[in-house]
């Protein structure tokens, strides 16, 4: 209940939050929302925890170009609320919406969340079926990649020592384009047991355009890609789509343990594909 | 002068917003927590990851060097303390020595192993940390019936088969019942742990004043008294010289109606530092150390007639007792015997409780403490006849009940149930769901290929406790009611509240019978230094019991008021009326105030009075009540992923006299919810050591706002003849009638697929589960 | 080694030198002796912890005091003006939405909350809404009429 000693700094910059993340035994902090937690239970100990609320830049949302540049400091009721974030990019606002309850919304970020690398957090669904990219900034400089290359297993990033997660950045939605997330909450944690996100687009009455995020199952969130190329082409009829989803957990190792087995969540998987799947195409023009 | 408001409106049956609310609704109520004593300081526990182990060394040393840290003690400095009780007795019961701290071995996982106490919560905890401890694991059995299967890992090595009792009872020739029977259902039932986790975990502050000799132990508790006498017994400390301070508990739900090793070690710790010293419960420490409800495996065969005449019941109940016994520990599973024929008039059944002991914390009482258990049990494998036999659930029940001309009916389990009205309950329950159209619908839904269910559970329970001679420390309750000089009132009630109430539902009866204001009214609880001896709260007896006291005490007090009454209006031709006496020829009266300031300044008494207006009732109670009810759950079961919607609840209760309508609907609604829990979430997990699996909120599912539908909550008033109040009590009724209905309700859903039993807590897996097997 | 920090809790400024490690809730409670919030859980999901963070309803077990420097805290005991009490409050006190009363400061805060963003909520939304905040007293119900009620009361 009660975290072991550190010390802390509030920078009002990037550069200075990475000349104090240079030091060994210093940890971001961004809402606390998985951090704290995991300190008051002792299961890490940073030496200094280096605060990133009084930096500006980290909290802006901008659109720049087909993308949004979403800081990352912005909060999840942020995204969830933000008329831009709506409008542009429901898919991540729908995502955000369904993260743990009010107060973590309101204190919760999307950095913080992408850094901290969850398998069973709600955002990589739909980050993955929105391919979207994570921006770095370290000692060395400013990187960018997908966010389907940076998470790598549990709670492991491919972020460098004293890099900084500065942001999220997601295409602007095409018009036309149906999305949901569907999530099967873990009814104690509030953690999805499986959530599928789908993307889908429609020409002439047919599936044109697929991308769906699992998370929750397994290790890490992944691209159903075998789904998403069954559905290219469909009409969307729901045997169809049930068809096409019956392969969503193939060849991923389910977890397992007292709230879902592995044979139940794969099967779960499947269900909220179809369903993530169905509803899109109901929302797709 | 009096400032006593003399109009006397009726309170009783009435909605009335609570006394209690303004100092929680402000934040300025005073929990366990709040309370700071100067030089107190704070005590970290620390406890045994593993269930069953042999603890080889203790290392203190570390924790001892932490600044902050003033003292670490373990199993080995425990000197003048005795060990954590059990209250009952019963024929062959095996009670392990329980000490406060572990002893050499530990028997669950968070066995206190040692405490750490220091000048500020954080550095204990630090403290704690540093405390080195080296453990050989054991192998250990979290599974009451493996406990009892031969080579099982001993919990106590001295007991090697587990069994921590055996309780017998029966009735009338079963055998003959069962080989007459033209149909016999048999089914085996799960009713796993929950955990009662009451929003404020447990927390105790021990105070020993050693100039004095003087204890005062504030704890967040359900019985300050029985606790105090306890205490003080085990801590060798004479009992007028220790005090037990109820502050505002948040919640029990029976876990806080016990005693624990927490509660005593603060007092030793306290003692040993000549300090106050504070420990509160994290509430991981509660999943581990405070005890659970339910624990059972049930055995259940039901003979019966082809027209659905139960003829004998057979229950062999497993009961998870946990490595030690508490206060009531083996006491819980005996009242699901008493209560195993429910509402239904068959005598003749033959019970068998076998306490098993497991590496685990003990069970105890949570909310319905037994009858839940039974209720589940008699309304699950009533529900299996019905199905069996081609009979309507409602109709197997209504051929079966007690009828009201039967009333008071003795039950073959050596109970005499007061009053009641079971089929007219279940009546209104039917209506209001509007059954007949339902079924229709599940037909037309079944068809279309969904799976909705409706499961009805009827219940009756044991309520009020009770007469002394069943009870482990006397069954009545206690009152003091004080009529200031002012003509105020103060009732010092020796019950003990944590929710339900009673500040305003005494204050209700209190005003109504001495027709003074509300307002004018105060309810004191809780602390044993002012409070006479009292029982406290548990079993739905406050107002049942704690009421009653309070009001034979008041009508003692009118006895009084009548003379002065006489004495003041110079004729004994008077009578008490709306808070005054009144001279019935002339209409002249005399206010109770008058009264009060007349008796204590007492210029002239009334022959044979005394000055003063105080009077004390000790109330024993004849019976115990039995309140009942019928609830209805409509669900929708989704094939796909197995989860289960409540579509409607309807629940009609009885709960004989109703004081305050908004309290009693919360009660049903709060035990309704527990309910839900338990049918839907709730399961306490450990693997097969006794390794806890979930130990915390992220992995219990304790339901939410949105998890709870809403629920028409309706009443039939049947009075209590027991109780002058005709109150039968309520704070259990919903945890009672919720989860048999609910699972019959699923079951009913599944029951054209062939599914005839699923067992508590029905997650989606668990049903999806079911279905598929079914379907295959 | 301790940092100063200045935060207006209540709208009274305070001042203070607190570790790092030292929890919001715990400052407040402690230190400024506000115990209105309460401690339920460990793993920041029941909510009894709620208070208001720069108008935000966030759980105060989850935040450390450190991180409140220049910002402006409000707790249940800040939310009524003087010697009266906030709709929330009283509704709640009328519709009987707490019995044990030790979850009810924090859901009063996140009901608070909920108002004031959706200002005419439907059940399903107060439900919804209140995902952050254990009640194992009353069943939610009479705590869903509260916030309907309160809900309306702000409105007029």
């Amino acid at each position: 209940m009660i975290s072991q000693e550190f010390d802390y700094a509030a920078p009002d910059t990037v550069q200075a939050a990475l000349e104090l993340l240079a030091e060994p035994g210093a940890r971001p902090l961004a809402g606390g929302m998985s951090l704290i937690p995991l300190m008051k239970l002792r299961l890490t100990a940073p030496e200094k925890l280096v605060d990133l609320r009084r930096i500006p830049s980290l909290r802006s949302i901008r659109r720049e170009g087909a993308f949004l540049h979403i800081g990352a400091m912005v909060t999840h009721y942020e995204l969830e609320s933000a008329p831009l974030i709506r409008q542009e990019c429901p898919l991540l606002a729908a995502s955000a919406a369904a993260i743990g309850d009010v107060q973590i919304r309101n204190s919760g970020t999307i950095g913080g969340s992408v850094a901290h690398a969850d398998p069973a957090a709600d955002y990589p669904a739909g980050l993955l079926a929105l391919e979207a990219r994570v921006h770095l900034t370290g000692p060395t400089g400013e990187r960018e990649m997908a966010f389907e290359e940076f998470v790598l297993d549990p709670f492991t990033t491919a972020i460098e020592p004293g890099e900084l997660v500065t942001a999220v950045l997601v295409p602007v939605e095409d018009p036309g384009t149906g999305v949901y997330y569907q999530k099967h909450p873990q009814p104690a944690s509030g953690f999805p047991m499986v959530g599928v996100a789908a993307r889908i687009r429609r020409q002439n009455g047919h599936i044109s355009f697929a991308r769906l995020g699992v998370t929750g199952l397994s290790g890490k969130g992944y691209r159903a890609r075998e789904v998403e190329a069954r559905l290219i082409g469909k009409a969307g009829a729901e045997a169809e789509v049930k068809d096409a989803a019956a392969a969503t957990a193939d060849g991923v190792e389910a977890s397992s343990d007292i709230h879902a087995s592995a044979a139940y969540r794969s099967h779960l998987a499947c269900v909220a594909a179809a369903r993530s799947i169905l509803r899109s195409l109901s929302a797709a023009n | 002068m009096s400032t006593v408001t003399t109009e006397t409106p009726t309170y009783v049956g009435k909605r009335i917003k609570r006394k209690e609310d303004p100092r929680m609704i402000t934040g300025t109520a005073t929990y366990l927590d709040d309370i700071k004593l100067p030089n107190m300081h704070f005590a970290a526990i620390v406890r045994s990851q593993y269930a069953a182990a042999r603890i080889d060394r203790i290392d203190t040393s570390a924790a001892l060097a932490l600044p902050g840290v003033v003292a670490v003690f373990t199993g080995a400095d425990l000197e003048g303390v005795g060990n954590v009780p059990c209250g009952v007795s019963l024929p062959g019961l095996r009670i392990p020595p329980h000490p406060i701290l572990a002893q050499g071995r530990t028997y669950f996982v968070g066995h206190p192993v040692a405490v750490v106490v220091a000048n500020d919560p954080y550095l204990a905890r630090d403290g704690a940390e540093l405390v080195e401890v080296e453990y050989t694991p054991q192998p250990g059995v979290s599974d009451p019936e493996k406990a009892l299967e031969p080579g099982a890992p001993a919990v106590h090595p001295e007991w090697p088969d587990n069994v921590a009792f055996v309780h017998k009872q029966e009735n009338g020739d079963v055998d003959a019942a069962f080989a007459g029977a033209e149909v016999i259902v048999k089914q085996r039932m799960l009713q796993p742990r929950v955990v009662a986790n009451p929003m404020e975990a447990r927390g105790a502050i021990g105070d020993y004043k050693s100039a004095e000799g003087t204890l005062t132990l504030h704890s967040s508790t359900q019985i300050p008294h029985l606790l105090r006498s306890i205490a003080a017994a085990v801590l060798g400390v004479p009992e007028h010289k220790m005090r037990v301070i109820a502050p505002e508990v948040g919640g029990g739900f029976g876990c806080k109606a016990d005693v624990y090793a927490e509660e005593l070690l603060v007092c030793f710790l306290s003692r040993k530092l000549a300090r106050p010293v504070k420990w509160v419960e994290g509430r991981r420490e509660h999943f581990q150390a405070t005890s659970q409800g339910r624990g059972h495996v049930d055995y259940y065969e039901l003979a019966a007639k082809r027209d659905g005449t139960i003829l004998g019941i057979k229950l062999k109940i497993i009961q998870d007792i946990g490595s030690h016994q508490q206060l009531l520990t083996p006491l819980i599973p005996t009242l699901s015997v008493l209560m195993l024929p429910g509402l239904y008039r068959c005598k003749t059944f033959r019970a068998e409780v076998v306490g098993a002991f497991t590496n685990c914390f003990p069970t105890d009482a949570y909310r319905g403490a037994g009858r839940p258990e039974a209720t589940y049990g008699i309304e699950r494998i009533v529900d299996c006849l019905a199905v069996e036999l081609g009979i309507d659930a409602a109709e197997i029940r209504l051929k079966n009940f007690i009828e009201p001309q039967e009333f008071p009916f003795s039950t073959g389990t050596g109970l005499i149930y007061d009053s009641g009205s079971y089929a007219a309950t279940l009546g209104i329950a039917l209506e209001t769901v509007g059954y007949a159209a339902l079924r229709e619908e599940q037909r037309a839904a079944r068809a279309a290929g969904r799976l909705m269910g409706i499961g009805i559970a009827t219940y009756g329970e044991i309520c009020a406790f009770g007469p002394s001679p069943y009870t482990p420390a006397g069954g009545w309750e206690s009152a003091t009611v004080r009529i200031e000089p002012s003509g105020q009132v103060t009732v010092h009630t020796g019950i003990s509240p944590h929710g339900q109430g009673e500040e305003t539902t005494f204050a209700q009866i209190a005003a109504d019978e001495l027709g003074v204001s509300m307002d004018d009214v105060v309810i004191v609880h809780g602390d044993t230094a002012i409070v006479q001896y009292g029982i406290g709260t548990f079993g739905s007896r406050g107002t049942a019991v704690g009421g009653t006291a309070m009001f034979l005490a008041i009508e003692e007090l009118k006895k009084k008021i009548l003379k002065y009454g006489a004495m003041l209006l110079e004729t004994e031709e008077v009578e008490f009326s709306a808070g005054r006496v009144v001279c019935n020829k002339t209409g002249a009266s005399v206010t109770v105030a008058q009264i009060a300031a007349a008796s204590y300044r007492a210029l002239k008494l009334p022959p044979g009075t005394e000055p003063g207006l105080v009077a004390t009732s000790f109330w024993e109670p004849t019976n115990f009540t039995f309140p009942f009810g019928a609830h209805i759950v409509v669900t929708d079961v989704d094939p796909d992923t197995g989860e289960v919607k409540i579509t409607r609840y309807v629940a009609v209760d009885d709960c004989g006299k109703i004081i305050n309508p908004l309290i009693v609907a919360g009660q049903i609604h709060g035990g309704v919810a527990q309910g839900i829990g338990q049918a839907l979430y709730e399961q306490m997990s450990y693997d097969e050591n006794g390794q806890i699996l979930s130990g915390e909120f992220t992995d219990y599912a304790m339901p939410k706002a949105a998890n709870i539908p809403f629920i028409e909550s309706l009443h039939t008033e049947t009075p209590s003849p027991v109780n002058p109040l005709g109150v039968k009590g309520v704070g259990e009724a919903g945890a009672i009638g919720a989860p048999p209905a609910i699972v019959n309700s699923v079951v009913d859903a599944l029951s054209h697929l062939g599914i005839r039993h699923l067992d508590m807590p029905l997650t989606p897996e668990k049903v999806w589960t079911a279905i598929q097997g079914a379907r295959a | 080694m301790k940092h100063q920090i200045t935060v207006t809790v209540n709208g009274n400024r305070h001042t203070a030198d607190v570790e790092p490690r030292l929890l919001l809730i715990h400052f407040l409670r402690d230190t400024l002796f506000l115990t209105g919030p309460h401690c339920g859980c460990e793993t920041s999901l029941c909510g009894a912890c709620t208070v208001s963070l720069d108008g935000l309803a966030v759980k105060s077990c989850a935040v450390f005091a450190v991180q409140c420097d220049g910002r402006d805290v409000v707790t249940i005991e800040g939310i009524a003006k003087e010697g009266g009490l906030h709709p929330v409050q009283q509704c709640f006190w009328e519709e009987h939405g707490l019995q044990c009363g030790f979850c009810t400061p924090g859901m009063i805060m996140a009901s608070r909350q909920l108002i004031e963003r959706n200002p005419d909520p439907t059940d399903a939304e107060i439900r919804h809404g209140l995902e952050g905040n254990l009640c194992r007293c009353t069943g939610y119900q009479h705590i869903v009429t509260a916030v309907r009620a309160a809900a309306a009361l702000e409105r007029k």
